[in-house]
C-alpha cells in the first residue's frame, strides 16, 4: 500500500487543510472592520483594541488560567503517583485500572450534572473555583495516568537497579534516574491537563458561581444570546497563535536536546 | 512482612490520592444521579424528592424521545466513522513517511485542537452560513445552496468530526507506529493484493488503536450539546441537550438524571461490545 505514497500524502495534506482552514479563517476575520464573521469588508485592529478594554473578558481569562494551572498541578502530582502505583502487578490492579479509565467513558454532560447535584444537594460545596477544580481534576487525571503510565511501563528497570548497585539510596535513585526518564511524559500529561481544563465548556457550565465564570462559559453564554463577538474571535486568534508558538518552541527545544543527547538518554537509546 | 504484601501497600498508597479524588468527585456524584433518577420531581429547592418511582424512566423511554436517541446515535456514529476515515490515512502517513518530522507533524495535528473549542465551532458557523466561504466556493461551481449549510445535519457532523478528530489520530498513530511494515511486504510476496493485505494484515494489527480512538471520539460526540445547538437547526436536540434542558433552570432533575443514566448505560454497552482489546493502546 505504499507503492504510491504521493496518493497517501495528498490525502494527509487534505486532512491537514481541513484541520487548518477554520483556524486560519478565524485569524483572518479577527482583522475584519465589520461585525460579520463570514464576509471581510475591510481590515482593522479595532477588535483587538476593544478586547484589551473589556475587563469582564480579561477577568474570566485570569480565572481560567489560574484554574487550569491548579488543575494541571493537582492532576499531574496525584496522576503521576498513580501511574507509578500501577507499575508492578499487585492484587487489585485490575480494579484500579477500571476505576482510572472510568472518567474517559463518562460523557462530560453527565459529569457536569452529577457534580452539580453533588455540590448543591449533598456536599454543600459552593459553586465556583472549588467545584470547578474538583471536576477538572476528575476528567484530566485519566489522561495524565495514561500518558505517564505508558512511559513508566517502557522504562528499563535495570537502570534503577544499576543506580542501587552503585550505592544510590531509593530517593537519590528516584531523583537522578527515574525522574529524568519520566519527565517528558509528566510534562506532556501536565500540558494535556492544562488544556483540557482551559478549553472546557460543557462540565464547567454547570459549576460556575456568581463572579467566577470561566472564559469558555462566558463566551458560550454571550454567544447564545447575541452571537459571537469579534472580540472573542480576536482573543481566540491570540490564544491559537500563543499555543502554536509554544508548541513550535517545544519542538525546537526537543530537537536540540535530541541532538546534544543526555547521559540518561544515551543509555536509554542503547 | 511478605514481599507481596509490601508491594500491595506501596501501590495502594501511591494510588490512594487518585482513588479518593475520583471517589469523592466522580463515583459519589454518579451514585447521586442514579438516586435522583428514581426520585419524584419537585419544583421547589429540593428538585428531586421521595417517593421513589420509575416515572422518570418511563418518560425517558417514551416513544416521543425515540428520534432524539436515534439522532444522538447517528451523529456520534457517523462522526466516529468520519474521524476514522480521515484519521487513518493521516496517522499512517505520519507514522510511515514522517521520518524525523514525525513529532512535528503530530504536533501540527494538535495545534488547532489547542485553540478554544468554542472558537472552532464558531469558525465553522461562519464558514458554513449563507455568506460563508464554503457556500461561495461551492456556489462558484454551481453547488451552492440558499441560506448555506448551517442548521443542517451535515453541519453538525462536520463540526463534531472537526472537534474530535485529534482524539482519533493520537491512538491510531501509536498503533501505526508500532506496526511492523515488513508484514505488508511479506503479504505481497505471498500473493495478496492491496485490499486483502489491508483487511487481513494491517487492520488486525492496528485494531486496538481503532478501538481506542473510536471510544475517545464516540463518548464526547454522544454527550456534546454545544456543537448541535450552534450548528444545527431548531430540531437538533440530542441526548446531551435534553439532559442540559432538564438541569439548567432546575426544570426536571429526575428526568435529566434518568437520561444521564441511560446515556452512561449506552456508552458502557458499546464498551463491553468492544471487549478488552483496545486496552493496551489506551
Amino acid at each position: 500500500m505504499n507503492r504510491r505514497p504521493w496518493v497517501l500524502g495528498a490525502v494527509a495534506g487534505a486532512v491537514f487543510a481541513f484541520l487548518y482552514l477554520p483556524i486560519l479563517w478565524l485569524a483572518l476575520v479577527s482583522f475584519n472592520d465589520s461585525r460579520s464573521l463570514s464576509r471581510i469588508s475591510g481590515l482593522s485592529t479595532r477588535w483587538y483594541a476593544e478586547l484589551l478594554d473589556d475587563s469582564r473578558v480579561l477577568e474570566s481569562l485570569g480565572l481560567t488560567l489560574r484554574l487550569a494551572g491548579a488543575s494541571a498541578v493537582v492532576s499531574t502530582v496525584i496522576g503521576t503517583s498513580a501511574a507509578f502505583g500501577l507499575r508492578r502487578a499487585f492484587p487489585g490492579r485490575g480494579l484500579w485500572t477500571v476505576l482510572l479509565s472510568l472518567p474517559l467513558v463518562v460523557p462530560e454532560v453527565v459529569l457536569g450534572v452529577a457534580l452539580l447535584g453533588f455540590c448543591v444537594k449533598l456536599a454543600g460545596i459552593p459553586l465556583g473555583f472549588g467545584a470547578l477544580l474538583a471536576a477538572h481534576v476528575a476528567f484530566s487525571l485519566s489522561f495524565v495516568v495514561v500518558v505517564v503510565r505508558a512511559r513508566v511501563a517502557g522504562m528499563d528497570p535495570r537502570l534503577e537497579e544499576a543506580a542501587a548497585d552503585l550505592g544510590a539510596g531509593p530517593l537519590v535513585a528516584f531523583r537522578t534516574v527515574t525522574l529524568p526518564l519520566v519527565a517528558p511524559a509528566v510534562a506532556a500529561g501536565a500540558a494535556f491537563a492544562f488544556l483540557l481544563s482551559f478549553d472546557d465548556v460543557v462540565t464547567s457550565s454547570y459549576l460556575t458561581g456568581v463572579g467566577s465564570t470561566t472564559l469558555p462559559v462566558f463566551v458560550y453564554a454571550q454567544a447564545s444570546k447575541r452571537g459571537v463577538s469579534p472580540e472573542i474571535v480576536a482573543l481566540s486568534t491570540l490564544l491559537v497563535a500563543t499555543s502554536a508558538a509554544l508548541l513550535i518552541a517545544g519542538v525546537l527545544v526537543a530537537a536540540k536536546r535530541a541532538r546534544s543527547s543526555t547521559f540518561v538518554g544515551s543509555i536509554r537509546d542503547e | 512482612m511478605s514481599r507481596t504484601r509490601r508491594r500491595w501497600l506501596v501501590a495502594t498508597g501511591l494510588l490512594t490520592p487518585t482513588g479518593l479524588w475520583l471517589g469523592a468527585f466522580l463515583i459519589a456524584p454518579l451514585v447521586l444521579v442514579v438516586q435522583f433518577s428514581f426520585a419524584t420531581r419537585d419544583t421547589g429547592v429540593a428538585r428531586a424528592v421521595l417517593p421513589w418511582t420509575t416515572q422518570a424512566y418511563r418518560t425517558a423511554l417514551d416513544p416521543a424521545f425515540l428520534p432524539i436517541f436515534g439522532r444522538t446515535l447517528a451523529y456520534a456514529g457517523i462522526t466516529t466513522a468520519l474521524c476514522l476515515l480521515l484519521g487513518f490515512p493521516l496517522a499512517w502517513f505520519i507514522a510511515r513517511h514522517g521520518g524525523r518530522y514525525r513529532t512535528a507533524l503530530l504536533a501540527a495535528v494538535l495545534v488547532p485542537f489547542w485553540s478554544s473549542y468554542l472558537a472552532r465551532v464558531y469558525a465553522w458557523k461562519a464558514l458554513l452560513d449563507g455568506e460563508g466561504l464554503v457556500n461561495r466556493l461551492l456556489g462558484a461551481v454551481g453547488l451552492g445552496r440558499d441560506g448555506g449549510f448551517l442548521l443542517t445535519h451535515g453541519a453538525v457532523v462536520v463540526g463534531l468530526t472537526y472537534g474530535f478528530l485529534p482524539f482519533m489520530v493520537l491512538p491510531l498513530y501509536v498503533a501505526c507506529e508500532r506496526f511492523d511494515h515488513r508484514l505488508v511486504e511479506a503479504s505481497y510476496d505471498l500473493g495478496h493484493g492491496r485490499v486483502s493485505t489491508f483487511v487481513r494484515v494491517v487492520l488486525p494489527a492496528v485494531f486496538p488503536g481503532v478501538l481506542a480512538g473510536s471510544l475517545l471520539v464516540l463518548v464526547p460526540a454522544a454527550g456534546d450539546f454545544v456543537t448541535p445547538r450552534l450548528l444545527g437547526g431548531v430540531d437538533q436536540s440530542t441526548f446531551g441537550s435534553v439532559i442540559d434542558d432538564q438541569f439548567r433552570g432546575g426544570n426536571n432533575w429526575p428526568l435529566g438524571s434518568a437520561m444521564a443514566v441511560l446515556l452512561l448505560v449506552l456508552v458502557v454497552v458499546v464498551l463491553v461490545l468492544r471487549g478488552r482489546r483496545g486496552e493496551d493502546v489506551l
